[in-house]
């Protein structure tokens, strides 16, 4: 059931995210910085609920006056930052829908992601509870609405003395002093909204909390142009006297408001199992995945390349165990390791050319051995008889990944160390070599897409050498649904091949390679 | 370092961020919602009141007294439980809400509390509150019988204050 779903989305996004990318780029597609965006218009929303504050009246009776005030007298700059205020604390939760729902789709919320997706149950119940509380102050009609209705639900629940509903049973009954406890209540949430996110993101590195200044500019003028074509009004002053029906409600942070009319109870026990469900779907069912990497101190010189690659802070270094003559060694976070094989790949202890003793390398996947990715190579390429010879090497999770059969796929391109393209290269193995990762903007494994590009360039440890020529290799970041793109690539590439003729064996064999700077 | 992106795919990335915005925005005060219909308004029938002690005092006699700390030397010895009180309401002679309230706290020596929200048709209605805060078994000890015109999108609220002569509205 959740396959199929999940395969579904997955789809529906690709669609969206290969579409934003041909407009924007990579770089800039709002989809693939959702995580980002989040944070900016949680500042967004703190800075401009700071200025609202300075000029917001805490008393029952001066709230909705005060608001009115600052949205119709100097709507120029407080109104505007209403609608900020507004505006962005709604952007909030469709960036969120959309990051949860992205997520889910790319299957990143099993296995070792369970932390990230778990610590984001929390969030989204302080977010709302953020939002609402903020509805609450204006004391308008509408957060007549939410007090009333809020406060029924929460009367529901067995742990409270006197209804609180009873406050808001008529006009005398309104005291100044739950004013000021709603105003710390909004002050305080959103606090611990943000220490909530700052756990969200502990299990990853680098991870991204500011969105590309252009897309920030973007967001911001797109917030401004709204702002001012549909300022954030309020709808009219709050009477207890009288029910405020109807009464336009956001349907972002309340729809299930109507739900708590008609049956709080209920409403309970939906919130009750969404969150359960929400909290144990990294468990259901568990995320079948390899074995985690593991380091062979014999051949671990405690660069740190291991540790700076990782994308889910699953490798740091500790001072030595062995005898050896280096400070430290890295050391696996069994808990935090997806296998995804990036540590592999930025190893300079994985060099292919090393023909004594078994294959081994610094750190390693058990199940997919940097050994037997060269035996995987030399096997392609004595299958191979197509002219000219090709070796694929994609990535499970992008277009190359329904290609198996006639690639070396791996969890990841970025697996692979460039000493591996040079091998095929430079033997003379094959005449051209094509990387088919994740596409830019959505690398299943965050980095690896990334770390590729910059290896290639020579801009990242480990480099591919500067002998290895760049016209016979081909990087396609492609999603599944682009295998035709890939194809075509593919096509164009082998007539660039044709015309390039063999690639010649290098004459001076190379030795094992420790370690290789940018030339 | 990625390329720099040409002036339309700016706009056009601007249009998409614009879309969602006023996607936001248009969601963010509408469609209006009804919570109850145009032509009725509401009743909330709510107090919060402690009911008569669960017995009655009883006078301690001087030899209790003696035994007792000087500064717990109370003639009184009553218990800390209140009785639970029985409440109801109709409207229109029909019987919306009839009910035993328990005292609050884990001593049950809080007061009863109740809040109920009911949606009555616009215009005239005759309002019938009673309560039971005693150790009588029948009956009511407290009651208001009186007819009200709810005026459409009017919110009415019955309390139960003691001080004020029992059943009041506010």
């Amino acid at each position: 059931m959740i396959g199929p779903v999940r395969r579904g989305l997955a789809r529906v996004f690709d669609a969206a995210e290969r579409g934003l990318d041909r407009l924007a780029g990579p770089a800039l597609n709002p989809l693939a910085q959702l995580g980002a965006l989040g944070f900016f218009l949680f500042w967004i929303v703190a800075v401009s609920g700071i200025y609202l504050f300075m000029l917001f009246d805490t008393g029952v009776e001066n709230a909705h006056a005060s608001v009115e005030w600052y949205t119709t007298r100097h709507a120029w700059h407080a109104g505007v930052m209403r609608s900020f205020h507004r505006y962005a604390s709604d952007m909030m939760i469709v960036v969120m829908v959309l990051h949860f729902l992205r997520e889910f789709a790319r299957d990143r919320y099993r296995g070792a992601r369970w932390f990230s997706w778990v610590t984001g149950v929390p969030v989204i119940w302080f977010l709302y509870m953020s939002g609402i509380t903020g509805y609450w102050l204006v004391w308008d009609q509408l957060a007549q609405y939410i007090a009333t209705t809020s406060t029924e639900l929460l009367d529901w629940l067995p742990i409270f003395g006197e209804p609180i509903a009873r406050n808001f049973l008529a006009p005398s009954s309104l005291s100044n002093r739950f004013f000021t406890l709603l105003v710390f209540l909004h002050i305080a949430i959103p606090l611990v909204l943000l220490f909530m996110l700052w756990i969200h993101i502990q299990r990853i590195t680098r991870p991204r909390v500011n969105p590309p200044r252009t897309l920030a500019a973007l967001t911001m003028l797109a917030l401004l142009a709204v702002a001012i074509v549909k300022p954030a009004l309020s709808q009219g002053a709050a009477d207890l006297a009288k029910v405020p029906s109807p009464v336009g409600l956001d349907w972002f942070y309340l729809p299930l408001y109507p739900l708590a009319d008609a049956s709080p109870g209920a409403l309970w026990g939906v919130l009750a199992a969404a969150t359960v469900m929400l909290a144990a779907m990294p468990w259901l069912p568990p995320l079948r995945r390899m074995k985690p990497a593991t380091v062979d101190l014999d051949h671990c010189n405690g660069c740190g390349r291991c540790v700076d690659d990782c994308p889910y802070d699953a490798l740091q270094l500790v001072p030595r165990s062995d005898d050896l003559p280096h400070a430290v060694e890295a050391v696996v976070d069994a808990d935090k390791c997806v296998s995804c094989g990036i540590c592999t790949g930025s190893c300079p202890s994985s060099t292919p050319f090393r023909s004594a003793g078994p294959l081994d390398t610094g750190i390693d996947l058990p199940d997919l051995t940097f050994a037997s990715m060269r035996e995987r190579l030399h096997e392609l390429v004595a299958r191979g008889t197509s002219s000219p010879r090709l070796l694929m090497i994609g990535c499970w999770h992008g277009a190359a990944g329904a290609r198996a059969e006639d690639i070396l796929s791996l969890p990841c391109v970025a697996a692979a160390p460039p000493s591996l393209i040079d091998y095929a290269l430079s033997r003379g193995l094959v005449d051209g070599v094509v990387i088919a990762g994740c596409p830019e903007s959505a690398c299943y494994n965050r980095l690896g897409v990334e770390w590729m590009q910059q290896r290639i360039a020579g801009e990242r440890n480990p480099y591919l050498r500067s002998r290895v020529p760049r016209e016979r290799i081909l990087s396609v970041w492609a999603s599944p649904a682009e295998g035709a793109r890939l194809d075509r690539e593919i096509d164009a590439f082998k007539v660039q091949l044709a015309a390039l003729g063999e690639a010649p064996p290098q004459t001076i064999d190379t030795p094992v390679i420790v370690e290789e700077t940018a030339s | 370092m990625s390329a720099p992106v040409s002036i339309p795919r700016l706009i056009g990335l601007f249009a998409v961020l614009a879309a969602v915005t006023t996607f936001a925005a248009a969601f963010s005060n509408a469609p209006a919602y009804r919570q109850i219909p145009a032509d009725t308004g509401v009743i909330k029938f709510s107090f919060s009141h402690s009911a008569d002690r669960g017995r009655e005092c009883r006078r301690r006699t001087p030899e209790e007294l003696a035994k007792l700390p000087p500064n717990m030397r109370r003639p009184l010895d009553c218990p800390r439980s209140r009785r639970g009180i029985f409440a109801e309401l109709a409207i229109d002679d029909a019987v919306v809400f009839s009910q035993e309230l328990p005292p609050s706290g884990f001593a049950k020596d809080g007061p009863s509390q109740i809040y109920r929200r009911f949606t009555v048709a616009a215009g005239p209605h005759t309002i019938a509150a009673r309560l039971r805060d005693t150790s009588r078994t029948s009956g009511f000890d407290r009651e208001l019988i009186e007819t009200v015109s709810v005026r459409p999108g009017q919110s009415l609220a019955l309390d139960f204050r003691p001080e004020h002569g029992g059943f009041i509205w506010r």
